[in-house]
């Protein structure tokens, strides 16, 4: 039974890890479509966050100021989508694609450029990553039945960033749905001509969610590279900002629940790599390509409106035109 | 003659590419006062208050409010000068509540919590100083179009609002709500706020304002005291030559019966009851006119009539064809029985509006445009028809490659009735045929639909315009909640005893009968 509960904390504790990365997105992604501008390119900003973070921890040998990296790097791509969504009221999707082809191609013509590594930084050691933080009193209340493994797998030895990624959920909640900014950065999704009626800038509201978005999925993209791994490797972002847009869409556009159907992304990733290989009971032996997929199997089923139709932010994708 | 004006224009004028929107337009507005400003649409009222409200920036020209030369480079600018408006389409965040809605623009503190309990206390004040009530924890888009409205109305004056601007107030309002309107604007004047009325509906210009100025492609063309006027002098103005109402006044034809309505009942996919036993037969060369508060089945009826909705009891008869729940139609059989359909929205069921005119002129009538080839469309003949069309029915731009979105309400609506009429159709079923539509293309319309019902076709004439309806019916059939109220001549039927059919008020007695009779007391 000990066993059993030891394994299950395992299995959370690994299935945050794996969800980190899709939390920052989804919230980066909340900020953005919440304001009306579609973020397809979650994943580019990702991926360029993650060279940025790697690179620069690489040279200066400093997770901070990898991280730093990171989210000026993923503002600088934001910058980018905003200025041609946005000023230029050009196809969100559009934009957003170019920008996930743009940091495709550009992390790995400048990894291969800065390192020579065919497109990867050098493994990171230690002191250049952020390293798991081991909470106080994990040895007195390591004998603790249930409670000791639930605080020494799941709650201390995380790194800072998953920490984090899990205070990112109130932080982005508090931001829009207690503040008058957030009020407002709703109704820019909603109805913007209401609040240019108002007196309040539609573009200049917009701008500043789309950059948040590019700030969260700067430190998700740190995340990968400098935090959960130990360097840049060329598209190691792997459909992450995918599968959180999809999160941010099963979770209807709302913190909490899009933090659930990132968790959800996460446990079928953590157990997929856990029951390869593994013999089980009447099924057998699962090949591993069925497991690999699940979460992509899943992305459909959900999207495919299995669990109820999700209503987006009224304005999404429409870029704003004064009439007349 | 001391106190300034509380608004005073001088020259404003504003381009959009070729267009002139407003050519030195002038305008003084007296503190306290109802001022009415009418016009057709494309006049430039609407960019006229657009620069008032900050929207637009004015190419030139002076603006002053109450003595004092004012700059309004935007929306904000407007509000701090105590300008409020409220626009034709509602500025609200259809899913916040009323009091997110009014923290959007008012809300002074970082947290939304801080500012709160200020803000809720401005709003009572507003509410009980105008009696304007609205409940703040509503959620908008469930508010009645009316309640909407007064939204409208208490965030435009908690701005500090000294002027109010409405842009077409009415067009979305039931007549209740209507009048509901006009008395808290004669509340707002009472206390001393300047309203400024935009609208085209020459009735309301005088029932409520005290002056009235008249646009005209852009141009200021007259002001005038509303008591020294009245409403052909005004629409002369408006549409710059003589214009006659048009009436029904010829005796009806009394034709033969060519649709024959018995129990019939309506459900919604929702599986409400939208229409309760209806029984009713039209006869060739009549027009039946539907009167009723919006949302009372009249959309449910044509849509049935027009065989886009299946019956759920009752039957349709039009010749040997009988219409029921086991047997319902589809709108090319009602076609091809000799039913044609002028939808109520035009702009969604009427016309595709990013094609050209001519692939619109052929929409349900493909067959006309065929060529020898069943599959194939004839563009000269398409564009033939297109044009033919547009000439008889003076639908202006004639040019049938222009996109349908390009036209104004007046000629898309034309194109459409233009297009059903071709059909040459015994049953025209006609929804809403002059909403959004000029002074002179109503005329026209009026005049097409009048000379249809001298050629024998038989039209049932659904519009929430009472004053439409009592011109141009034969009978007028009133209905209230799904049901009909009463069936009258439109010879004995006036505006009140319409409206009090509206209102589900059966049987309204002769005139000089005090009190109407209700149908169920009238049974004891």
């Amino acid at each position: 039974m000990a066993e059993a509960w030891l394994d299950l904390m395992q299995i959370l504790a690994s299935t945050l890890r794996l969800s980190a990365p899709l939390i920052f997105c989804a919230m980066a992604g909340l900020f953005s479509e919440r304001a009306g501008v579609v973020d397809i390119g979650l994943e580019g900003k990702l991926l360029m966050g993650a060279f940025a973070a790697a690179a620069a921890a690489s040279a200066t040998g400093s997770p901070w100021l990898g991280l730093f990296a990171a989210i000026a790097a993923g503002m600088a791509l934001a910058l980018v989508h905003a200025f041609a969504c946005v000023t230029h009221r050009g196809d969100q999707i559009v934009s957003g694609v170019a920008i996930n082809i743009l940091a495709s191609g550009l992390t790995v013509v400048l990894g291969i450029a800065m390192f020579s590594q065919g497109g990867q930084t050098p493994p990171l050691s230690r002191p250049e990553r952020f390293g798991d933080i081991t909470l106080p009193f994990t040895e007195t209340f390591a004998d603790i039945p249930y409670f000791g493994p639930f605080y020494a797998e799941l709650l201390s030895g995380q790194n800072l960033l998953v920490y984090l990624a899990i205070l990112a959920v109130p932080i982005t909640g508090f931001v829009l749905f207690s503040t008058t900014f957030g009020l407002r950065l709703r109704a820019v999704g909603e109805a913007p001509e209401a609040v240019d009626s108002a007196g309040y800038s539609v573009a200049w509201l917009r701008y500043r969610a789309v950059l948040i978005a590019g700030l969260l999925c700067g430190i998700g993209g740190a995340y990968l590279s400098i935090a959960h791994g130990g360097g840049f490797v060329r598209e190691m972002s792997a459909g992450r900002g995918y599968i959180a847009l999809a999160a941010l869409i099963f979770g209807k556009w709302k913190p909490v629940p899009t933090l659930f159907a990132c968790l959800l992304f996460g446990v079928l990733e953590s157990t997929a790599s856990r029951l390869s290989g593994v013999d089980l009971p009447v099924i057998g032996e699962i090949p591993v390509e069925v497991i690999l997929v699940a979460p992509y199997v899943l992305t459909v089923i959900l999207l495919a409106g299995f669990f109820g139709r999700a209503i987006p932010p009224r304005a999404l994708s429409i870029p704003y035109v004064k009439e007349r | 003659m001391s106190a300034p004006p509380a608004i005073s224009l001088r020259g404003i004028s504003k381009r959009f590419g070729a267009v002139q929107a407003n050519d030195a337009v002038d305008l003084d507005v007296a503190e306290g006062t109802i001022h009415g400003i009418i016009g057709e649409n494309g006049a430039g009222k609407s960019t006229l208050v657009s620069i008032l409200s900050g929207h637009y920036g004015a190419d030139a020209g002076e603006i002053a409010l109450f003595g004092e030369s004012v700059k309004l480079a935007s929306s904000a600018d407007a509000i701090a000068r105590g300008i409020g408006m409220v626009h034709q389409h509602f500025m609200l965040v259809p899913n916040f509540t009323v009091l997110e809605n009014l923290q959007l623009g008012f809300a002074k503190t970082r947290l939304l919590k801080a500012g709160r309990k200020d803000l809720l206390a401005r709003i009572a004040a507003i509410s009980s100083a105008y009696g304007l009530e609205v409940d703040p924890f509503a959620v908008v888009e469930r508010l009645p179009v009316g309640l909407q409205q007064r939204v409208e109305i208490v965030k435009a004056l908690i701005g500090g609002g000294r002027i109010l601007i409405l842009d077409e107030p009415t067009g979305v309002l039931t007549p209740d709500e209507t009048d509901r309107l006009f008395e808290s604007l004669g509340v707002l004047k009472a206390k001393g706020v300047t309203i400024l009325l935009i609208t085209h509906k020459l009735r309301e210009v005088m029932a409520v304002t005290d002056n009235v100025s008249v646009m005209r492609r852009g141009k200021m063309v007259a002001h005038r005291q509303t008591a020294q006027t009245n409403r052909e002098e005004l629409a002369e103005l408006m549409v710059g030559r003589a214009v006659r109402p048009v009436r029904n006044v010829s005796p009806s034809a009394n034709g033969e019966v060519v649709l024959q309505v018995e129990r019939l009942s309506v459900r919604d996919e929702t599986g409400a009851e939208r229409l309760r036993e209806v029984s009713f037969d039209l006869r060739a060369g009549e027009i039946l006119g539907v009167a009723g508060v919006a949302g009372n089945g009249q959309s449910e009826l044509l849509a049935m009539l027009a065989g886009l909705m299946p019956p759920a009891a009752g039957t349709v008869r039009i010749g040997a064809r009988e219409i029921g729940a086991a047997s319902p139609s589809d709108p090319a059989e009602m076609r091809a029985l000799g039913l044609a359909h002028v939808p109520e929205d035009r702009r969604r069921e009427g016309l595709v509006l990013p094609f050209a005119m001519r692939e619109n002129a052929v929409l349900g009538y493909l067959d006309e445009a065929r060529a020898r080839r069943p599959w194939m469309i004839d563009r000269t003949r398409m564009t033939g028809r297109c044009q033919a069309l547009m000439d008889t029915f003076d639908v202006r731009p004639a040019n049938p490659a222009l996109r349908a979105a390009g036209f104004s309400g007046g000629n898309q609506q034309k194109l459409v009735l233009a297009r059903e009429h071709g059909a040459s159709p015994r049953i025209l079923l006609v929804g809403q045929p002059t909403r959004g539509v000029d002074v002179g293309a109503i005329e026209f319309i009026h005049r097409q639909l009048l000379a249809l019902r001298e050629a024998g076709c038989a039209i049932i004439l659904v519009s929430v315009e009472l004053d439409e309806i009592l011109a141009l019916s034969d009978r007028i059939m009133a209905m209230n909640g799904g049901r009909i109220v009463g069936i009258v001549d439109a010879a004995e039927a006036d505006r009140q005893s319409v409206g009090l059919m509206m209102a589900g008020v059966a049987h309204p007695l002769p005139t000089g009968t005090a009190e109407p009779v209700y149908r169920d007391e009238a049974i004891l």
